[in-house]
């Protein structure tokens, strides 16, 4: 890390405000409290701090596969996390905050029983609620939880206050209930081989500490509060972890900080667009490059199956059953987390990969079904004027073959556009991914939704367009001749 | 007319399982000769035929082409080498429909023969002039008539310069003023081929048979009943 001269670490966007997010005024730069914390523990260590986008459910293996230094990305303190990772000193308290609908007779989690409660997944409330008798609902964004809560979906949310300070309570729909249903702290998680670092960073959050700065941070996002005081004595911190009080001691500055005015209404704006377009550019490229690897990979397999022996045949047909019969995620998955011990792919490369072997099995077919449909006196023709076997494909059956199944090949590139939104997971931030961080950011999901859609139709529609041109330039009977001369010197 | 043979059978015999099709063929064609083969269905006169380019693989005897000998299990180069020498025109035609006429019949001189794409469109564009289709070779084949495919096949067959022509019921799918029509061109192609061509027929027309040919070969159960003019 020393001689990177970077401290990455690792966080999701999509967790919104006020932890990581995309300056709205600024689209492309990064603001929040952890942003902060970065940068000043960088600074501490001497080296710069340098974010690394993640998708928050996979943060600790990504840490591991060693994509990036340390999580810092609200990670809670748990027994379970502490067993797998190296954990720092606290950063921040939080407490977990029960909101109910703001008619609701519900004063706390007890009251609850048989009811559905929503939370994050992966989360410290996810197991309090898992230890409740109580219907847990699991959300991957904090915006949904509080929707749906509104909505009548669910019949409370328990989330930590930072969120529902911010996500929940300003509803007028809803009400948050006072005290916490317990605490917790953020710390950073470090590598289980790196002590060195977990002792580093530890010693810069203590100077961070001590000169104010943590304070100073927290203050500027309206996060400082009554739970941050034990926090400033580590051991009185690290023993405050599980479920506890019940106690009022909800902090004036928090009440503070929600009773002023809910932020400004966020508008979708040119840079918002700009953002999308990037995202949409991903999208594209990477699908352009998987298809690009996924046609001939299915030509290859295609004929394997159809032209060779045995073991060829048989080589063929299970790759295109495996491939088939599994899940793309979970293929993306191992490819990239599965296989990080063997080879070390960047989440591009693992992106393009992945779609690319998982499609080439469903492109062996099409060519497969596209080269049966070839009448076999073609080839007798072609081998009657002595070509070999070989040229009697190459410029008999192929070309023939390519025009059957461009339908169907464009089928599946419209497929794999949008199939490319999987690619998330494994923290690549396509077009799909760019639109549920902005509908956090923005509040709102209908606008990112339709400019997403809208974005992906514009990339699929031109490309069906331009496929039935094609198709009706090698449709034999109406072709103009100058279309396809695919002999060789004859251009 | 030279008398030298250019094929040359000789117990000729082939199986489909526990059929068998061929007993011992034995004869032999003169160069630039036209032989029709004919005789009832399933008497073997197909069969004999894609013996003579490889299609179907003999399982004993030897013939003896233009220079190239066949035997029981040839290799696919052999065969292929082969049938650079022979052409063959199918009762379908089989024209390649992804391609242009003028293409279909330079595809084999470019690929097999490599010749240069100018030289090979100059000896397509001769052909299609002889079977009377020098307009046409911007055509795909989906839009010509059933003659004009038989002799656009003919041609196709022809474009390398093969010293024998196979054709399988040339005419059983022509009405009569084309089949004269293209009897009429096969005659013109013989005469004025660059190379002596010899031509194998196989035909249920008898009367096509007894005018266009040198010879007739009538096949029964698999053996040559008669073999003359």
């Amino acid at each position: 890390m020393k001689q990177r001269g970077e401290l990455r670490w690792g966080g999701d966007l999509q967790g919104g405000e006020p932890y990581v997010f995309e300056d709205e005024a600024h689209p492309g730069k990064l603001r929040g409290f952890e942003v902060e914390i970065a940068d000043a523990l960088a600074r501490e260590l001497g080296v710069r701090a340098k974010f690394m986008q993640n998708d928050w459910s996979n943060l600790v293996p990504a840490l591991e596969r060693g994509d990036f230094d340390v999580i810092l990305n609200g990670l809670e303190e748990t027994p379970e996390r502490r067993a797998r990772l190296r954990l720092s000193a606290p950063y921040y308290t939080y407490g977990e905050t029960l909101a109910v609908r703001a008619g609701a007779k519900y004063t706390s989690l007890a009251d609850l029983t048989g009811k559905r409660v929503g939370t994050l997944n992966q989360t410290v409330a996810a197991d309090i609620l898992k230890a409740s008798p109580l219907e847990i609902v699991l959300y991957e964004g904090q915006q949904e939880p509080y929707m749906d809560l509104a909505k009548g979906r669910t019949e409370a949310v328990l989330l930590d206050h930072v969120i529902a300070d911010r996500y929940g309570c300003v509803l007028k729909e809803l009400r948050c209930l006072p005290g916490d249903v317990a605490r917790g702290h953020y710390v950073l998680g470090i590598g289980k081989n790196a002590p060195a670092l977990q002792d580093a960073l530890n010693a810069a959050l203590a100077s961070l500490h001590q000169r104010g700065e943590l304070q100073r941070i927290l203050v500027g996002w309206k996060l400082w509060d009554a739970r941050q005081k034990p926090a400033e004595n580590p051991a009185a911190a690290a023993a405050t972890a599980g479920p506890i009080v019940d106690e009022p001691v909800a902090s004036a500055p928090v009440a503070a900080a929600a009773a002023e005015p809910p932020p400004p209404a966020r508008h979708f704006g040119a840079g918002h667009a700009l953002l999308f377009l990037q995202g949409a550019l991903i999208t594209l490229l990477i699908s352009a490059l998987s298809f690009a690897l996924a046609s001939p990979l299915g030509m290859a397999l295609a004929t394997l199956r159809l032209y060779t022996g045995r073991p060829g045949r048989w080589l063929a047909a299970t790759y295109v059953e495996l491939f088939r019969g599994t899940p793309l995620l979970l293929q993306l998955y191992v490819l990239y987390f599965g296989l990080a011990d063997v080879v070390r792919l960047s989440p591009m490369t693992a992106a393009v990969l992945g779609l690319a072997l998982n499609y080439g099995a469903y492109e062996a077919e099409v060519y497969r079904g596209a080269l049966s449909s070839v009448p076999t006196g073609q080839t007798e023709a072609a081998r009657a004027l002595g070509l070999n076997r070989w040229q009697a494909l190459r410029y008999v059956v192929f070309p023939q073959a390519l025009r059957t199944a461009l339908p169907a090949v464009t089928n599946d590139f419209v497929a794999l556009l949008k199939d490319s939104s999987l690619i998330s997971v494994i923290t690549v931030v396509e077009l799909t991914k760019r639109m549920t961080i902005l509908a956090v950011e923005l509040r709102d999901w209908l606008t990112p939704g339709l400019m997403c859609a809208a974005l992906y139709f514009a990339m699929s529609f031109p490309l069906a367009r331009w496929a039935r041109r094609i198709e009706r330039r090698l449709e034999p009977s109406q072709a103009p001749v100058a279309a396809s001369t695919p002999l060789p010197g004859n251009t | 007319m030279s008398s030298e043979p250019v094929l040359r059978l000789h117990g000729v015999a082939k199986r489909f399982g526990a059929r068998t099709v061929l007993r011992g063929i034995t004869a032999q064609v003169t160069s630039g000769a036209i032989v029709s083969l004919v005789g009832a269905s399933g008497s073997g006169k197909t069969t004999l035929l894609r013996c003579l380019n490889g299609f179907e693989s003999i399982d004993a005897g030897q013939i003896r082409i233009a220079g190239h000998l066949v035997e029981p299990g040839p290799s696919d180069a052999a065969l292929t080498r082969l049938r650079a020498d022979v052409g063959m025109v199918f009762q379908d035609y089989q024209l390649f429909p992804h391609l242009s006429v003028l293409d279909n019949l330079c595809l084999a001189p470019q690929v097999v023969r490599k010749l240069p794409r100018a030289d090979a469109e100059k000896r397509a564009r001769a052909l299609l002039e002889q079977v009377g289709l020098g307009d046409r070779g911007k055509s795909r084949p989906s839009e010509l008539s059933g003659g004009q495919k038989q002799r656009v096949a003919l041609a196709r067959a022809l474009a390398q310069d093969v010293r024998l022509l196979l054709l399988d019921e040339p005419t059983s799918a022509l009405d009569a003023g084309t089949r004269d029509e293209v009897v009429r061109i096969l005659r013109e192609l013989v005469k004025r081929a660059a190379r002596p061509l010899t031509v194998v027929l196989v035909t249920h027309d008898l009367h096509l048979a007894e005018t266009l040919s040198d010879e007739v070969w009538t096949l029964v159960d698999g053996s040559l009943a008669s073999a003359g003019a």
